[in-house]
């Protein structure tokens, strides 16, 4: 049995070296291949990392080897929790630059002269770069820690893998490295939230269909019979992930080593495989994953089960089926065929029961502990969270009605719906589940300090708040102004005008911001002294369950 | 056949496809026995997070 577990060891570490060594190559034929310096650049950072991981590889084979000669050689048991602290702290580093680049484009909004004539930090570079960094680099992060947290805890399993769990989150960071260094350097295929071109796409391909087995087979090794609904949730946004990421970024190479290519599909059939992607990366990056994380955090810091888990089943079925129709919403009026549109519009509506059957799960878990909303800023983060959420989700149906999106489409009525949905719902969640983690993970008693959840919580909120109601004025008034006549027939209003009268709430927004990235902040200095180790310093206020597993007071009968 | 018979018949198809899935779906849910059996299974499944536990009883 030993022997066989040796093996498969030995195995896997020979698989793992000839991964590397294969990433290390293909890195190094675009250093050197390349004649775009930016693609270049970009096979350098592949090749480093490739030849870092297969040092580290071979360097914990050996030591095991070592170890085992000797025999004191202990094999890895219980949870495996590494590559879910690594992808714990990125979400932190990762959230704060996002968070940053927002708060930049925010003043550069306000004041133009902010992007002082540089190429590369441009609007039109920044702006990728912010929403990658939220969504995927700060979202993805939290995705990935929280669903190999979950997966394990819930199905009683050790992850599956030995290397693979390392190469999904340490991939990944390469991947956001990759990705977003090559958005200011001006390589883009120009698809909104698609905009890494070909190889990066591939690379995150390799990635993702990693992360799918590594979570399968965790599942396929669980000790509980039934799946708990969690992992129906991440399992749904992993598996569609892919399969969007895969439709929408069918593209043809210039060549290999250059950075770009001819996507496959043209014209109005381009723009809906585009939205079909855009709004289901809506839907199951920053909604299914994230409601992962409702089904088992909030239950678990406010120690009662699932308000309804028939519920949870059928707000998991309908919301899986329902959202992945609503995507021609973002194509009202256009080239798309009336049909196309008016049933993006009936299937978002229809969205609103799922949603809410969710949202009001999530709430009324909190029956007969409401207690705790007020005594833990953590949960107060949980559930302020799904109550923006059920914000968002009826604002979202409304405004995919036509008569409703001739006003608010192209204004920042949309930008304020997508950061009520990202402040207030994807982050706060995030910020929430990382608040349980950190403890947990690193075995610590509570958090440092349970003060600064308080200081994070309400700044974050007055940010959000001055963010979204900006965006609520600003974008109605800039829908009324382009569409408004005089007596004459003439449109009232010279387009500068409109981004004239925008100035006011573009400042508004950017203290938003600030506040917002100020939260993060405290956040990440919170965390930090937790990991360092440091005595809590107000232990007393906070719940058993902000300590780690095993040093939980029991209750008192 | 014309795009409007294909076009009618995928539309009843999937129509009928989307409302027996969902029936099934909520009789899955809502199914007497399994009300007690999902009580069951998320009670464990939200108790199984203690790492030294899961180490004795190698997961």
């Amino acid at each position: 049995m030993a022997d066989t577990r040796e093996g498969l060891e030995a195995f896997g570490d020979v698989l793992a070296v000839l991964a590397a060594a294969l990433f290390a190559l293909v890195g190094a034929v675009w250093f050197f291949g390349s004649s775009d310096p930016a693609m270049s650049f970009h096979g350098l950072l592949m090749l480093i990392g490739s030849v870092l991981a297969g040092i580290y590889v071979l360097n914990t084979a050996f030591r095991e080897k070592a170890a085992r000669a000797i025999g004191n050689y202990e094999p890895p048991e219980g949870y495996f929790d590494g590559p879910i602290k690594v992808a714990t702290v990125a979400a932190v580093i990762w959230g704060i630059a996002g968070f940053l680049v927002g708060v930049v484009l925010a003043l550069q909004l306000a004041y133009p002269a902010l992007n002082f004539d540089l190429p590369w930090i441009s609007f039109g570079r920044l702006r990728p770069l912010h929403t990658s960094a939220v969504i995927f680099a700060f979202g993805g992060n939290v995705l990935i820690g929280t669903s190999f947290y979950v997966v394990q805890r819930t199905s009683h399993a050790r992850l599956a893998g030995r290397w693979s769990p390392w190469f999904v989150v340490w991939g990944y960071q390469l991947f956001i490295a990759i990705a977003g260094t090559g958005y200011l350097l001006g390589i883009t295929q120009a698809k909104e939230y698609a905009e890494p071109e070909w190889y990066a796409d591939l690379f995150l391909t390799i990635i993702w269909v990693t992360y799918l087995l590594v979570f399968l087979g965790t599942l396929w090794r669980r000790k509980e019979p039934h799946i708990y609904v969690a992992n129906w949730f991440y399992l749904a946004f992993i598996v569609t992930i892919a399969m969007l990421h895969l439709v929408n970024n069918a593209a043809l190479p210039v060549s290999f080593t250059s950075p770009s290519s001819v996507i496959l599909w043209s014209g109005v059939q381009d723009a809906m495989t585009q939205w079909w992607y855009g709004h289901n990366a809506v839907g199951f990056f920053l909604t299914a994953g994230f409601l992962g994380i409702m089904y088992y955090f909030i239950p678990k810091r406010v120690e009662r089960p699932v308000y309804s888990y028939r519920l949870s089943i059928v707000h998991f079925w309908t919301l899986i089926f329902l959202y992945i129709w609503a995507g021609p919403h973002h194509l009202h009026y256009t080239a798309l065929p009336d049909w196309a549109q008016t049933l993006g519009m009936t299937f978002s509506i229809m969205l609103w029961m799922p949603s809410w059957g969710g949202m009001i799960n999530g709430l009324m878990t909190l029956s007969g502990a409401w207690d705790k909303l007020r005594t833990d800023a953590v949960v107060r983060l949980l559930v302020v969270s799904v109550a923006f959420y059920g914000m968002s989700t009826f604002e979202g149906p409304l405004m995919s009605i036509k008569a409703v999106n001739s006003l608010s489409h192209y204004t920042d009525w949309t930008i304020g719906h997508v950061h009520s949905g990202a402040l207030g719902w994807v982050a706060m969640v995030s910020f929430g589940a990382i608040y349980c983690l950190v403890p947990w993970l690193w075995n610590r008693k509570g958090l440092y300090s349970m003060r600064l959840v308080e200081w994070h919580f309400w700044i974050s909120t007055l940010g959000i708040l001055l963010y979204i109601t900006a965006m609520w004025v600003s974008g109605i008034t800039q829908g009324l102004m382009w569409r408004a006549y005089d007596s004459l027939g003439f449109l009232q209003y010279s387009f500068i005008e409109t981004v004239e009268a925008m100035h006011p709430y573009y400042v508004i927004r950017a203290i938003g911001g600030i506040l917002f990235l100020s939260g993060s902040l405290i956040m990440a200095y919170n965390v930090w002294r937790t990991i360092r180790g440091d005595e809590p310093v107000d232990i007393a206020e906070q719940p058993r369950v902000a300590a780690a597993p095993g040093l939980r007071v029991q209750p008192a009968e | 056949m014309t795009y409007d018979t294909v076009a009618t018949f995928s539309q009843v198809v999937s129509l009928l496809m989307f409302v027996g899935l969902f029936a099934g779906v909520v009789v899955y849910a809502l199914w007497p026995a399994n009300g007690p059996r999902f009580e069951a299974a998320q009670r464990r499944a939200l108790d199984l997070d203690d790492n030294q536990k899961a180490k004795r009883g190698r997961p």
